[in-house]
């Protein structure tokens, strides 16, 4: 609560009062939350290696060399050293952020979207509906989710689009649940009654009335998705059912370097490094929206 | 809030002239089926088969224990939820009929919600939600915004200073007095006030009343009040209507049913009213328990198994409803001239 | 009581029947030939034919959903291809070995999260409890096939102390519990444990802080009395709680271990999934997708119905 409920607020607010938003009120919260402020930095720094990937690489990402494999870390011209066939790791690992991101992000988002609908209609409209969607989604919730990825893909056969797929299946459920649930409890609200006494469509209401209470919490569930979705797609890869080599992708890469355990440890695992570090700040960053959120609420 | 008949003399809408009712209730039902345990569905009859009317420019107060079914009627006036069975007639035409479809007529009756928290959408300011409505009727932006404004300023809240407001941001009276604008803004002629002033402050509902008093008259509306508070409702209502177990029980003008009770029901809810007087206060047994389930009612007259005059036919045979004087009408076997119930002569004897 | 139980397992059957078709579906989600691994490729268009009729692959789909239903219901999962083997069988043995996995793995969770839970729990905001809300966010979002080979690299690659892979010594037939094989089991175990470590212990902390936080234990402790008794209250709330998600944790580790299975090639269903997925044995897989989907089921419910017999307020709808 922003007012004391011994002071009324008509008292103590200036003559012209025009309130700031509550997505104002997050954003302000979060920017003094200096956890948020740091893991927001590595998120903003991963999705800049990623967007200008080729421009920052050191060296060509693709090109091997069979004399220069496996070269340790700080290596002259290579200060992450080489990996299995003689590319520069760092150049890689830059160039690895484009495709790992975008396989980590994309389900979450896509399944942000479907769930959402899928949810927000179960929620509002009840009865029969919400019957057949949700016990829909029942079925699918009942595989874990990993086992529902590679099932899935496995199935399909390995592939980015593959991959991206069985991710987005496995993640609306997910937010088709949250969704429904939110909107179940906005919609016994008295201002979804009141907008109904007015004779607005239940369309409009869902547009004006539901949305902008619902989809704040439901964002807030899908940063935290990603985190495992990060895991999951770069598994994915790390399996041979996701992004296929030459491409550079951290689960890949992990993969191919597992040879080099014995030779290079230091190398071969830091690949998983990166891929901690983009999973860890959006759990981060995700638990620290959902606590500047919940102030008010 | 005595009724006012001349201010609203000229009203287009009006089509049945003053003597036709503004809302007629015929055979109200309303069963909702709950799972119980063992999965078994049971029928919960939150509103029974009731009869009544509102007529033109009066306050009907509406009075009973929680679970009564006074909220249930109220969202069915509002056709909030669908009814099993009955009809409205509003102002002669049927509700969803051909004259009156639902949209328009959810344009002449509006409501006000206890929660006035809840009742807001607490993403747009209270102008938006003041010009809400408008808007779905295809009101432009502009007017809308300038109805609301004028509403709000209507209702006693600088449009300068609170319309860019979120609800949170204002107090409890306040909120209330945006969610009566709110009603107002599609220029409602019936207004239902679902326990509208009962989570307030005993100082600002007083203040939202007189303003309720105030819109009354200026805007030639009518009010159904529902409250469990029976001072407020002996306040400001012409008629009262006591409702027990989604039934109505008595049906009167205010005074009659304060001063001349017929059914115990009703003897026992106004004797249980606190007084600071100590003339005022009743002899009439306090009710004692909790009512029973809406799931499984009583036969024959709900009210049996608390009353203190129960009798072996009051648990056999539904009471009719039966008139006392001019509009003032009970369902109790008591006053039902020459029925088997022992007090029922006696009954006769007074009335008579 | 009772009804809630009959409820619940009524509310299982169309679940099992849509995993059931998911599982049916996959194979016809996949693309090219179901034939493929069975006919020659210079198969004549008699012999193709025949076959497709003696799979039934000419009837309507929910024809062929049933009769697979209806063989699966009776364990007859079809042959995989890879093997040869009834897929019944290689599943099985598989299920038992991620078994003894999982559950090793969820024990560690649960003991490792309890403690930390609870002690998070009990000292609200000191540095303990930071130290445990770490620790949680680490379990969560660490990728575990990584922490695996992190694991390898320092245990088995550079200290010599474990064996890197494998799911007993070579030669060794079958599982034993002694050290030969334990030791086998042990990193895989422990990189497991990590994700319920996490969400055990976040769950027991919220649990704990909450009780402390009632009313009457307030006044217990205004009263300067009791603080064994508040303890005792305070391990009865949270317990059933931690059951729950500990039994949750381990459907989720016997189907999620594939990766990990995959880093320490233990010879589990994640194995088997990955041998099925690579050689195109669509049999196996479908068969061991639905035994493992069962299993997650099964283990739901009775979580639910456990849950619903300690607390009997609870009346779910």
């Amino acid at each position: 609560m922003t007012t004391s409920p011994v002071v009324d607020p008509a008292q103590v607010a200036p003559l012209v009062h025009r309130s700031s938003g509550y997505w104002r009120t997050v954003g302000g919260r979060l920017a003094r939350d200096r956890l948020a402020l740091v893991v927001g930095l590595i998120i903003v720094a991963l999705l800049a290696m990623a967007l200008f990937g080729p421009w920052l690489t050191p060296h060509d990402p693709y090109a091997t060399s069979m004399i220069r494999r496996l070269r340790p870390i700080g290596t002259e011209g290579h200060p992450l050293g080489t990996d299995e066939l003689g590319r520069d790791l760092l150049s890689r690992l830059i160039l690895g952020a484009r495709l790992s991101l975008f396989m980590g992000i994309t389900p979450v988002v896509l399944a942000f979207f479907i769930g959402s609908a899928l949810g927000i209609v179960a929620g509002y409209a009840g009865g029969w509906l919400n019957a057949v969607i949700m016990r829909t989604i029942d079925v699918f919730y009942a595989f874990p989710s990993v086992l529902l990825a590679i099932a899935i893909s496995g199935a399909l056969g390995a592939g980015i689009g593959n991959a991206l797929l069985s991710l987005t299946l496995v993640f609306i459920p997910e937010v088709a649940r949250v969704a429904e649930s939110v909107t179940t409890q906005v919609r016994g609200r008295d201002y979804i009654e009141a907008a109904r006494a007015s004779g607005a469509s239940a369309l409009l209401i869902i547009r004006t009335q539901v949305f902008g209470n619902v989809i704040g919490p439901i964002f807030v569930y899908s940063t935290g998705l990603i985190s495992v979705s990060m895991i999951l797609a770069s598994g994915l890869s790390f399996l041979g059912l996701g992004v296929r080599p030459p491409e550079p992708e951290w689960g890949l890469m992990l993969n191919t370097l597992r040879t080099a355990i014995y030779s290079q440890p230091l190398i071969a695992a830091l690949p998983g490094v990166m891929i901690f570090i983009t999973s860890i700040s959006f759990n981060v960053f995700a638990d620290r929206l959902r606590a500047a959120m919940a102030v008010r609420s | 809030m005595p009724s006012s008949s001349d201010s609203r003399a000229a009203d287009p809408r009006d089509l049945g002239g003053p003597i036709q009712p503004l809302l007629k209730v015929r055979g109200l039902v309303k069963h909702f089926s709950v799972r119980g345990g063992a999965g078994k569905r049971r029928v919960v009859r939150a509103v029974d088969g009731i009869d009544f009317e509102v007529r033109k420019g009066e306050t009907l107060g509406v009075v009973g224990e929680s679970g009564c079914g006074k909220s249930t009627t109220a969202r069915l006036l509002m056709q909030l939820i669908k009814l099993d069975a009955g009809e409205l007639i509003f102002d002669a035409a049927t509700v969803g009929g051909q004259q009156l479809p639902l949209r328009e007529f959810r344009r002449q009756v509006q409501m006000v919600f206890q929660d006035s928290y809840s009742s807001l959408n607490p993403r747009m300011t209270i102008e938006q939600s003041v010009a809400f409505g408008p808007r779905v009727h295809g009101v432009g932006r502009r007017e809308s915004m300038a109805r609301a404004r004028s509403l709000l300023d209507r209702v006693g809240l600088d449009p300068q200073r609170f319309g860019g407001r979120y609800p949170h941001e204002l107090s409890g009276g306040q909120r209330q007095r945006v969610n009566i604008a709110r009603a107002l803004a599609l220029e409602p002629r019936l207004v239902i006030l679902d326990e509208a002033v009962s989570a307030l402050d005993k100082s600002v509902e007083a203040q939202v009343l007189n303003l309720l008093d105030d819109l009354k008259r200026s805007m030639a509306l009518t009010y159904v009040f529902i409250s469990h508070d029976l001072h407020v409702v002996r306040y400001v209502s012409d008629r009262i209507l006591v409702m027990y177990l989604g039934e109505v029980i008595e049906i009167g003008p205010a005074e009659a049913l304060f001063e001349r009770s017929a059914h115990p029901y009703t003897v026992a809810l106004l004797g249980s009213m606190p007084s600071l007087d100590p003339d005022q206060r009743t002899e009439a047994p306090p009710l004692v328990g909790d009512p029973p389930s809406p799931i499984d009612p009583p036969s024959g007259c709900r009210f049996h198994t608390r009353c203190p005059y129960a009798e072996p036919l009051c648990a056999e045979q539904k009471p009719p409803f039966a008139e006392l004087d001019e509009g003032h009408r009970a369902a109790c076997w008591m006053v039902v001239p020459g029925s088997q119930h022992s007090q029922a002569a006696k009954a006769q004897c007074v009335d008579a | 009581m009772g009804g809630y139980v009959v409820r619940r397992l009524l509310l299982t059957i169309p679940i099992m029947l849509g995993v059931a078709l998911v599982c049916f579906m996959l194979v016809h989600l996949s693309p090219g030939d179901p034939l493929v691994s069975v006919l020659p490729p210079d198969a004549s268009q008699a012999l193709r034919e025949q076959m497709i009729s003696l799979y039934g692959f000419d009837q309507p789909y929910v024809v062929q959903f049933f009769k697979w239903l209806f063989n699966a219901l009776q364990g007859n999962l079809g042959t995989s291809i890879a093997t040869g083997r009834p897929v019944i069988d290689e599943v099985l043995v598989a299920a038992v070995n991620s078994l003894r996995l999982a559950v090793l793995a969820t024990l560690l969770g649960f003991c490792f999260g309890s403690l930390f839970g609870f002690v998070a729990g009990y000292f609200q905001n000191s540095w303990i409890d930071k130290l445990a809300s770490m620790l949680s966010i680490f379990g969560v979002s660490v990728p575990h096939y990584w922490l695996g080979m992190v694991l390898v690299i320092i245990f088995a690659s550079q200290l010599y102390w474990l064996p890197a892979t494998g799911g007993g010594p070579t030669g060794s037939d079958g599982w034993q519990w002694d050290w030969d094989h334990l030791q086998y089991m042990i990193l895989p175990a422990i990189t497991l444990s990590v994700i319920p470590t996490g969400i055990i212990s976040r769950t027991v902390r919220a649990v704990v802080a909450e009780t402390l936080a009632q009313e009457f234990i307030v006044g217990l402790r205004a009263r300067g009395l009791g603080e064994a008794a508040v303890f005792r209250h305070v391990v009865k709330n949270a317990a059933p709680t931690a059951l729950a998600v500990m039994g949750l944790q381990l459907g989720y580790l016997m189907g999620g271990s594939i990766l990990v299975e995959t880093v320490f090639s233990w010879p589990g269903t994640g194995l088997l999934l990955n041998t099925a997925i690579f050689q195109r044995d669509m049999p196996l897989l479908q068969g061991s997708i639905w035994v493992l989907a069962l299993f997650f089921v099964s283990l739901n419910l009775c979580v639910d119905i456990f849950q619903a017999l300690l607390d009997p307020r609870i009346e779910r709808s």
